[in-house]
């Protein structure tokens, strides 16, 4: 489809572009960044409310860019994570109140970003998004410039971003110079034709450093080395956001670049990310135990959550994928829930060692209830929404007859159940060292979004036919399911 | 109005949860007469589906087949048979109880009672499953309250009980799991549906491995030695009521796995696996035994006399005769009602004397007179005496037995001889002998305890002397296991 005609399909996208810059502008005459706040929020909505319903045959801008079901998917989850991570934000004071409008700007460029991500069908595209998502991130994590760590943070993971990116683009130039496209369908149809050795090289080479690249930006193992450090040292919000978004995304980008690139070689592949995805949960799970910092925990839960949705791409066929996108679904409810819930506590405690979390029960009730479901959530424990995401994984390995990733998720749930139950327990069985002070005050925008996000757990576990009917609709976009 | 009536009697403890959430938080009183009326209202409505029971049809009766995720072909599948029957009884009875028993808890009152009544559901939803996914969401369900009533209301190892428990127990659900899917998976239409999937022929191979799959989830809960290391921990640690529940309902949730999935889904794999289930009951019989034996401490003598008694159940169920795993049913409802006495029994006791340790007991028969009667009473139900529930079902499980392992039934034997020795061993050191003049003053039990221990001695009486009665329910259901098991109908 040509450019013109195209722009139909991106009308939210547009209109998001012009609501940043009218709400930079904004940022130089409004002094309270809190109505900054809540106009992004509105935009996003509105946004979100006039992307098209129905989706070409076609890939827009001459094929450079898809709008399908599994794009809308991906749009979908990117909206959420930033609109909940909006009203976060408003409650964080960290931030000085002069950098706020800017942090809302760079939030909506990311809705924007990561859109592109999701519908991005060839390598230059993927490219581009792939580094402008890592920039804004760079930013956002050191956005509490006068915090050391958050800036020892943000220079790490621009120094392990930009050797991730080069390998990226390294593997990228293989893959090109081999087939002379750069349209990924184009790619896999030259694969399937050429059958000589050589060719068979360049694309696996090309392949591995394609998938070393996105490895590190989801923070596969052995490619995680930056993400702890740095989701501990980000602001909160944005630790919550770069938990989610980007890593889901990360998964699309790598679902397509697989699936329509390299379906000739899925059982390359697949044997690759089978161990690559045992070997994340395992090593996340397990460096998580030892934590005693909350937020970092959280972190290498989150390398480990990774792991499980990484199951889906190991194992070939269309429930590995709707397993992916489910996982997705309920990890994006319960990881921002769990981590905007510790942002609260932070607010009321100054810190997020776990000695501090003793006997929270008493203290915060409401909070202690809240965080306690995310955590069995994420644990996988019935009837929450993790626990859909768990089945499906589960399901798909073993409809592969994957024994190995079915023990090694059985057994990785075990160690997992252990360290939330760290929290856990000192949250209800720990008596208080001493006598805390009153009761916690939280503003409207965080109780709106442990809400949000503790409807969603419980709804996703509950009710999950419409996010599965979704799902399924979502795949449809790849001509081989 | 018509209410499903195993929906409600699964539903009605978690309207009683919500209850107690909304109510006052200081209203003790309040919040622990909302658990004794809900509690009491699933008792009665368990009554009323014993008698609405036909006894003589094997198949499910009061089913609700309602659609819940088409995609994964879920359905919210509830039924009840001669199998779920004594252990539904069981559960309502011993819930109601050990409610009671609860009154003595005083500190945070109102968490206590939400979270008893939500392992209320749990379990009543276990055994009232039909749908293998349910089952498996009830069976997790039972986990989180349970982890968090040791844990918070327990003794001084708690923390360390109640994360072991949970540990253990997870570890084996996350591999029953995975046997649950790949029945799944394996048959034609893909479903959960425990009927459905009994009438699907898998091959040996598969029916193994999933056996084994199974076989961990239900093993641990059992538990079957050597996957017992958690019971012992968890029930010294557990507050009294909850004890009673754990060895009462939670130890039989393993062996109704095996009764309600694994015989009648892998039928071959059962008869594969039967000998070695046999030796395992006689380890746990004769370990049990010896154990409980060696305990100074009354709470974990009858914690390990559970691994014993429940070994019992797992030698009926090696069996594959009807008389075997008739038996092991009873066997089930019987410890259900003798273990669940003994622990009330013991919590009466740590109540007024702050400790369990068995020597530093004596002569209290003579300080307590009523106490001390209904201590032998139980205790004799406990060692097999004829004309109790306890004999019958033992008696039935070695008769069951006898045929098909005769080693093995007789080396059972062994574990009779140790239950009547560490029982009267026990009687020994508590009723008689010289009083221990620190206890000179205990008063003996009160009326509220009696009104708890009276509806478990009736049922133990009335097992023991005319076992028909239990029997007539249970029977045909058994009988049509036996049959696709290709047992022997004696």
């Amino acid at each position: 489809m040509n450019s013109l005609d195209s722009l139909f399909f991106v009308r939210s996208e547009l209109f998001l572009t012009g609501a940043l810059f009218v709400i930079l502008i904004l940022d130089f005459f409004i002094k309270q960044k809190k109505w900054l706040g809540w106009l992004s929020f509105l935009a996003l909505v509105v946004a979100f409310r006039i992307s098209p319903s129905f989706y070409p045959d076609q890939g827009l801008f001459l094929n450079y860019f898809a709008w399908d079901a599994f794009t809308f998917f991906f749009k979908a989850i990117a909206y959420f994570t930033i609109g909940l991570t909006i009203l976060a934000s408003l409650a964080y004071e960290k931030i000085p109140e002069r950098q706020q409008g800017e942090l809302y700007v760079l939030l909506l460029a990311m809705a924007l970003l990561l859109t592109v991500m999701g519908g991005a069908t060839n390598l230059l595209m993927i490219f581009l998004a792939i580094e402008s998502v890592s920039l804004t991130s760079y930013l956002l994590v050191g956005f509490q410039k006068f915090d050391k760590f958050s800036s020892e943070a943000s220079l790490k993971y621009v120094l392990f971003g930009s050797v991730s990116s080069t390998i990226m683009l390294f593997g990228m130039s293989l893959l090109f110079g081999a087939t002379g496209t750069i349209d990924l369908t184009r790619i896999g149809f030259l694969f399937s034709q050429s059958t000589g050795p050589e060719i068979q090289h360049i694309a696996l080479i090309g392949m591995t450093l394609l998938l070393v690249g996105i490895g590190f930006k989801v923070s596969i193992v052995p490619f995680h080395i930056w993400a702890p450090d740095v989701y501990q040292g980000a602001p909160t919000p944005v630790t919550a956001f770069l938990t989610v978004a980007p890593k889901a995304l990360g998964f699309a980008v790598m679902a397509r670049v697989l699936l329509l690139a390299f379906p000739h070689f899925i059982h390359k592949w697949t044997h690759l990310l089978t161990i690559l995805s045992i070997l994340t949960m395992t090593v996340g799970n397990i460096i998580a135990i030892s934590q005693s910092d909350v937020k970092r925990l959280l972190a290498y839960s989150s390398i480990a959550q990774a792991g499980y949705i990484l199951v889906g791409l190991a194992v070939p066929g269309p429930l590995g994928l709707q397993a992916v996108l489910i996982y997705i679904a309920t990890y994006l409810f319960t990881n921002l829930g769990a981590f905007f819930t510790v942002l609260a506590i932070e607010r009321n405690l100054g810190t997020n060692q776990l000695e501090a979390y003793n006997g929270l029960y008493m203290r915060s009730p409401l909070l202690a209830l809240a965080l306690a479901i995310f955590l069995l959530s994420l644990a996988g424990i019935p009837p929450l929404a993790g626990f859909i995401g768990k089945i499906y994984i589960f399901s798909a390995a073993i409809k592969a007859n994957s024994v190995p990733i079915a023990i090694a998720i059985a057994l990785n749930s075990a160690v997992a159940a252990f360290y939330y139950f760290k929290i856990i327990k000192a949250m209800y069985l720990t008596q208080p060292a001493r006598e805390g002070r009153t009761t916690f005050q939280n503003p409207l925008p965080i109780k709106i979004v442990v809400c949000a996000t503790l409807l969603g757990t419980l709804l996703l576990g509950l009710w999950p036919m419409p996010i599965i009917r979704l799902v399924e609709q979502s795949i449809t976009a790849f001509p081989i399911f | 109005m018509n209410m499903p009536i195993l929906s409600s009697l699964v539903f009605l403890p978690i309207v009683g949860m919500i209850l107690v959430v909304i109510a006052p938080k200081n209203q003790h009183q309040f919040i622990r007469t909302i658990g004794t009326i809900v509690t009491g209202i699933v008792l009665l409505i368990t009554v009323r589906l014993l008698f609405a029971f036909k006894p003589n049809i094997s198949d499910m009766q009061f089913v609700e087949h309602i659609s819940w995720i088409p995609q994964l072909n879920v359905f919210y599948h509830l039924g009840v048979d001669g199998i779920s029957l004594p252990m539904i009884l069981a559960t309502s009875l011993l819930s109601f109880l050990a409610c009671i028993a609860s009154f003595g808890i005083k500190e945070r009152v109102k968490e206590y009672f939400a979270l008893y009544l939500l392992l209320v559901t749990g379990m009543l939803g276990t055994f009232l499953s039909i749908n293998l996914f349910l089952f498996y969401i009830f069976w997790e369900v039972v986990l989180v309250p349970m982890y968090f009533l040791i844990g918070i209301w327990g003794g001084s190892r708690k923390e360390y009980a109640a994360i072991k428990f949970f540990l253990y127990t997870l570890a084996g659900s996350m591999f029953m799991l995975i046997g649950i899917l790949a029945l799944f998976f394996a048959s034609t239409p893909h479903t959960f549906d425990m009927l459905e999937l009994s009438r699907n022929a898998f091959a040996l191979r598969f029916q193994q491995i999933i056996f084994m799959a199974l076989f961990f989830g239900f093993a641990i809960k059992v538990p079957i030695f050597p996957f017992h290391t958690w019971l012992p921990d968890a029930h010294v640690e557990a507050p009294t009521p909850i004890s009673v529940l754990l060895a009462g309902v939670l130890l039989k949730m393993g062996t109704y796995g095996f009764l309600r999935i694994s015989y009648p889904i892998l039928p071959n794999a059962a008869h594969w696996f039967s000998p070695y289930m046999g030796i395992l009951a006689v380890i746990g019989i004769v370990y049990g035994g010896f154990v409980a034996f060696a305990q100074k401490d009354f709470k974990k003598m009858v914690a390990y006399s559970s691994v014993s008694h429940m070994g019992f159940v797992l030698l009926g169920l090696a069996a594959f005769t009807t008389t075997g795993l008739n038996g092991a049913l009873l066997q089930m409802f019987n410890h259900a009602m003798i273990t669940g006495g003994l622990f009330l029994l013991v919590g009466v006791l740590y109540d007024r004397a702050h400790t369990r340790d068995l020597d530093s007991f004596g002569g209290m028969w003579a300080k307590m007179p009523i106490y001390g009667s209904i201590l032998i009473f139980i205790s004799l139900a406990s060692m097999g005496l004829p004309g109790l529930a306890g004999f019958v079902s033992e008696f039935m499980v070695l008769m069951g037995s006898f045929k098909i392992y005769r080693w093995m039934t007789i080396a059972s034997c062994i574990g009779i001889l140790l239950a009547a020795a560490y029982l009267l061993y026990m009687i020994q050191r508590v009723l008689l002998g010289k009083l221990n003049p620190k206890w000179a003053n205990l008063p003996d039990i009160n009326a509220k305890e009696i009104f708890m221990l009276v509806p478990l001695m009736a049922l133990i009486l009335i097992v023991g002397v005319y076992p028909n009665l239990a029997l007539q329910y249970i029977t045909p259901a058994i009988e049509n296991l036996v049959r696709i098991l290709g047992g022997t109908l004696a």
